[in-house]
């Protein structure tokens, strides 16, 4: 017998281990992500609701299996689906308790649906939040954050994709060769906007984030082993890796924010750092180059730091213009103009700002003001750069980080003072 | 799963059509609606009559029957024709739509045909 908030315990790490690869499992044997989402609730509140009473199952994810297909069943029965899901959904079910009895591993159908969620036929973009949800586990809520957008928003958009997969027929599997690499700039795309997310949240504050950088780098991996021969999904990888390699450096021991050329390199994750560096040159012998192995390749030239005490400026500069041709982004353009005045002089990093200074996608943009006011103090323009860190101040939503601008606004007003 | 492909095409085009080009572009879709008989994926299909055929017909708020003569709307590309096609997901519709002449000259639209069987 065990307490209520034991079995809740239990029920909650099962959901946050399996929830994804259970969700995957059922919805590739009926087709249905939303109705394999109701049944696997129902199959968690139902846990909740059993366990204190009836002891924790010794294969919890494979109760909760057993219990979503049975949901499932009924839908199915209700809503008067073919004979055919049916047999299917009876044979997956049979199989997978199976499996789980015997080694506790089901059969993993989260690529199937990675692709799955980045279909052409699913709204470009919904394919990220759509991921977020049904292979992470994230809430709406949790993803419309990320992207900026009201939670009911959000909530309808992901409802009417799910919607669109069971309806229109979209497939739960893996697509063939010849679809595949237009398919896959879709999951990269996808899976580096979930990694963006968790990156944003560097100390984890939000429980429901927490172990998402683990989980995206996994399906970073999982896309590599799938897909061995493509250049960009190494590029994506190695892209992860060097920047989860840095995650304990950008804090200092009492939580303050620390940029990154002021880091502790022994900090840095050496095995993360070596594992991507591998990455990429096995990326480069199949000479197709791309916005995920260029991004890499500029993190590596950050990481000479730990060899030469500096980072790479010059060939940082070199890879951000060959980023910025290939993207058009203005947040690339903004870092090339930081990596030009660390290795050319604030002055022609100023240059290098100023020709992007009008786009309107910066206005309100924290990085833009922090690193204008950054390039203006190493130019020697104090004045300008109190205004710009007071505009950054007030954009950041991140209170390491507002924290830091703060101290380095005082100590422009006390040199100012002097 | 039965999927219905809706062909537009601009129908202006056909109706000036030199014959021998009209020739070669209707032995295409002999061809095509051949292919999906033989993969076994047709339920039916059928070119339509031009829009200048059309006839609207509706009922209002009073019961009165109302028939208009032409198309609902003037649009660049008109609906020149359909097929049925039984085929297992959204991806082989689509791999038979891309197939479609049409697909090269106008816009094909696929929409799954809904199920609505009434329970037992």
């Amino acid at each position: 017998m065990i307490s209520t908030r034991g079995a809740h315990d239990v029920a909650e790490r099962a959901a946050r281990e399996h929830y994804g690869k259970l969700l995957a499992y059922l919805a590739s044997r009926c087709g249905d992500v939303h109705a394999a989402e109701d049944a696997l609730a129902d199959a968690f509140a139902a846990a909740i609701a059993c366990w204190p009473a009836s002891g924790v199952p010794r294969a919890p994810a494979a109760w909760l299996l057993v219990a979503a297909r049975n949901r499932l069943f009924d839908d199915c029965r209700k809503r008067q689906r073919t004979e055919r899901v049916r047999e299917r959904l009876s044979a997956a079910g049979r199989t997978a308790e199976r499996e789980l009895e015997r080694d506790g591993v089901l059969e993993d159908e989260r690529l199937a649906m990675l692709f799955t969620c980045a279909h052409p036929a699913i709204a470009a973009d919904v394919r990220a939040p759509l991921m977020m949800q049904v292979v992470l586990g994230l809430d709406a809520a949790r993803i419309a954050s990320a992207f900026l957008i009201r939670p009911e928003a959000m909530s309808q958009r992901l409802v009417r994709a799910k919607r669109k997969i069971a309806d229109a027929g979209i497939p739960l599997r893996v697509p063939d060769v010849a679809d595949m690499p237009a398919r896959l700039d879709a999951v990269l795309a996808a899976i580096y906007a979930a990694f963006a997310d968790a990156w944003h949240d560097p100390a984890a504050s939000d429980p429901r984030t927490r172990g998402l950088a683990a989980e995206t780098l996994w399906l970073g991996r999982m896309v590599v082993e799938a897909c061995p021969e493509e250049p960009e999904a190494m590029g994506l990888l190695a892209l992860m890796l060097h920047a989860d390699a840095r995650k304990d450096a950008r804090r200092d021991a009492a939580g303050a924010y620390v940029p990154l050329d002021e880091q502790d390199v022994a900090r840095w994750n050496a095995a993360q750092i070596d594992e991507a560096e591998a990455l990429l040159r096995r990326a480069a012998g199949a000479r197709r180059i791309g916005r995920f192995q260029l991004e890499a390749a500029i993190q590596s030239a950050h990481t000479a730091r730990r060899r030469r005490g500096s980072a790479d400026w010059r060939a940082i500069v070199a890879l951000y213009d060959e980023l910025l041709r290939v993207t058009a982004s203005p947040v690339v353009a903004l870092n090339r103009a930081v990596a030009i005045g660390r290795a050319f002089g604030p002055p022609r990093g100023l240059g290098a700002l100023a020709a992007i200074a009008a786009d309107p996608r910066l206005e309100n943009y924290q990085p833009y003001w922090a690193a204008r006011a950054d390039l203006m103090l190493r130019a020697g323009k104090d004045l300008e750069a109190r205004t710009a860190f007071e505009r950054a101040l007030g954009l950041t939503n991140d209170p390491a980080v507002r924290a830091y601008l703060g101290a380095r606004l005082d100590a422009v007003a006390r040199a100012r003072a002097l | 799963m039965e999927y219905v492909l809706l062909l537009h095409d601009d129908e202006k085009r056909w109706s000036v059509m030199p014959e021998e080009q009209f020739r070669r572009e209707t032995g295409a879709y002999a061809a095509y609606t051949d292919a999906l008989r033989e993969a076994g994926a047709l339920v039916s299909g059928n070119p339509l009559q031009p829009t200048a055929t059309a006839t609207i017909v509706s009922i209002d708020a009073d019961g009165k029957t109302n028939v208009l003569d032409g198309p609902y709307a003037e649009t660049k590309e008109q609906l020149g024709g359909y097929y049925v096609i039984d085929v297992a997901d959204l991806d082989a519709a689509i791999a038979w739509a891309a197939r479609c002449p049409c697909a090269a000259t106008g816009t094909v639209e696929i929409r799954p045909v809904a199920d609505l069987t009434i329970p037992a």
